[in-house]
């Protein structure tokens, strides 16, 4: 099996290569970028699988980064990776169109699988990801020009799913807690993620407003 | 008070005009300056009483180390209030024979209160030179000008004002097109400086945190290199002694939530033991005895995973619903077998169960052999 070719997008030299290092053999590293350019540069040139994106970066950070290759490429795939807690850094990361956000704490081993769940076109919700989505998405308050009340709601079986998570639980395990299939939960995840880039509940778009992005 | 050394009436060296007497006042009075000035400025008007009053209080008051305090706002009834009083002051000034007479007084006074306007300080603001509304200018200009003019005309000479309008008008613009651009550097060169000297200030003290943290705990972790545990763990505190800074949090503070007290639960058994806790907490709520016990006993869950689950990670979770609060303490350790429990090894089943049962709440515990620990606690919010 060929290995999944992956571009790395962070302005610290020390970090990136850390990155590297954990991530051994596991995927191919085929460019480092150290900023918005950069990346766009390397993007363009090898056509990477998976580009795993700083959220904070000078001049303009991940976000800017996903809006302008999206722009033009948008069959390519981000991990959101960050040592910030901030939920307004997440989600608007997200709504970038980023398909998942990692800590910068997470293993090698948890990282080049998110990498491949990514490459995969599945989402990766780690627990603190999980964890704002469940908030933003409380039950109650919803937007109320909204154009979609579905995208303002979870289902009863995502909130379950997404508590799993929270809670610490792999794919794997929250599919054998609730007796589903692994693909059944990468399918609520990934409705959850749409939910969370489209949705126009007043929680998401403030948070994203926060952070200038819309 | 003048025995305890009243430390209030002392002339300030910064926002003074003349000898700084008002803007010393202005602390002990509780009036803003410009309406001190105002009154003394009537005051000196009137027969000359606040030109004594004033050289009085320049000999009286001694002079100060710093600016004052800035005062607070005032709301525009006490303003009223207090203009009132100085109006009132000033005709009783006049009906009692302490007057230089109504050619010089009502001009005078009107140019006074133009003069106070330029040269208050807007909201309690130090320096003289410092950001003087346009509005404020422009009105006390036009005042003054008022009062020039009203003496003009009140002695007759109102046509040489006419006369003479021409040629220091012209000298006027002749100055400021000379001027100006110098005057205009100069001001700019004053704000740059000033922001300037913000920056750095907030530099320093930056850079004083950096070091007091950050720099310590990396000379720690040097001196303690062959540790790995040890490293991890001086590293993990100071992550989140950065984060509480960056986030305006004090470390140190009170706990008051419950999600406060979950954090600061797992920030304490990360440090005694040298486990990671990644806490997700989901809404939050006041703390009371309930939530107290709760976090308790997830304290106890978090230490018997430390302890005997042998992992590097332990994930907590706590969500506070409508009318449930839910802790889950989760590791992916060895587990145990839940029937085999060794009867002395009462920490679970007392800390925890006991606990959570006498807060009216409930505990259960899901392992087994090789399958990791999970404990859920849970409330309700409202008995």
């Amino acid at each position: 099996m060929t290995r999944l070719r992956v571009v790395l997008v962070d302005d610290h030299q020390l970090f990136r290569s850390g990155v590297r290092a954990e991530l051994g053999d596991t995927v191919e590293v085929v460019a480092e970028a150290g900023d918005v350019e950069q990346a766009l540069a390397a993007i363009d040139l090898h056509r990477p699988d998976v580009v795993l994106v700083d959220v904070h970066m000078p001049g303009g950070g991940g976000g800017a980064v996903i809006r302008r290759v999206h722009a033009e490429r948008p069959d390519t795939w981000f991990l959101a990776l960050s040592v910030s807690d901030a939920p307004e850094d997440v989600i608007a990361t997200i709504r970038a169109g980023a398909r998942g956000y990692v800590t910068k704490t997470i293993s090698g081993r948890d990282l080049a699988d998110a990498i491949t769940r990514i490459a995969d076109g599945d989402a990766v919700f780690s627990p603190r990801l999980a964890g704002f989505v469940l908030d933003a998405f409380a039950e109650g308050g919803t937007s109320s020009t909204s154009a979609d009340p579905e995208l303002d709601q979870l289902t009863p079986r995502e909130r379950e799913v997404l508590r799993l998570i929270a809670r610490g639980y792999a794919y794997k395990e929250v599919a054998r807690r609730l007796s589903l299939s692994v693909k059944t939960i990468e399918t609520h995840v990934s409705s959850v993620l749409r939910k969370l880039q489209l949705s126009s509940r007043h929680e998401l778009t403030r948070w994203a407003t926060d952070r200038k992005i819309v | 008070m003048a025995a305890t050394g009243h430390s209030l009436t002392r002339r300030p060296r910064q926002g003074r005009l003349v000898a700084g007497v008002c803007a010393g006042l202005e602390p002990a009075v509780g009036v803003p300056v410009g309406l001190i000035r105002f009154a003394f400025l009537l005051g000196g008007l009137a027969g000359g009483v606040g030109v004594f009053g004033y050289l009085a209080a320049v000999v009286l008051l001694p002079e100060a180390d710093g600016a004052v305090a800035p005062t607070r706002r005032r709301d525009p009834i006490e303003l009223a209030a207090l203009i009132s009083i100085i109006i009132g002051g000033f005709l009783l000034c006049r009906s009692s024979g302490l007057w230089l007479g109504d050619v010089v007084g009502f001009p005078g006074a009107v140019a006074a209160a133009g003069v106070a306007l330029v040269w208050g300080r807007p909201e309690g603001r130090a320096a003289v030179l410092g950001p003087v509304g346009p509005l404020r200018v422009a009105v006390g200009v036009t005042l003054v000008t008022l009062g020039a003019a009203a003496f003009l005309a009140a002695t007759g000479d109102i046509g040489v004002l006419g006369r003479s309008l021409v040629p220091v008008g012209v000298v006027v613009a002749g100055l400021s097109l000379v001027a100006g651009p110098a005057v205009g550097r100069l001001f700019e060169a004053l704000r740059a400086e000033r922001r300037e000297r913000i920056r750095s200030e907030e530099r320093a003290e930056v850079s004083a945190h950096l070091h007091d943290s950050v720099l310590q705990t990396l000379a720690l972790i040097q001196v303690r290199s062959g540790d790995d545990r040890e490293v991890q763990r001086l590293a993990r505190r100071q992550e989140r002694e950065l984060r509480a800074w960056l986030q305006g949090r004090d470390p140190a503070g009170s706990v008051e939530t419950v999600a406060e007290l979950v954090e600061a639960i797992a920030a304490e058994v990360e440090d005694d033991h040298a486990v990671r806790v990644e806490v997700v907490t989901v809404g939050d709520a006041p703390l009371d005895d309930r939530l107290r016990a709760l976090g308790l006993a997830g304290r106890e869950a978090m230490l018997n995973a430390a302890h005997h689950a042998g992992v590097d990670s332990i994930d907590a979770y706590l969500e506070v619903e409508q009318d449930l609060v839910t802790l889950f303490v989760r590791d992916r350790g060895k587990g145990f077998d839940l029937e085999a429990v060794d009867p002395k090894r009462r920490g679970l089943t007392e800390s925890v169960h006991g606990r959570m049962e006498r807060a009216g709440g409930r505990a259960e515990v899901r392992t087994a052999p090789g399958e990791g620990t999970e404990v859920e606690l849970a409330v309700t919010r409202h008995p």
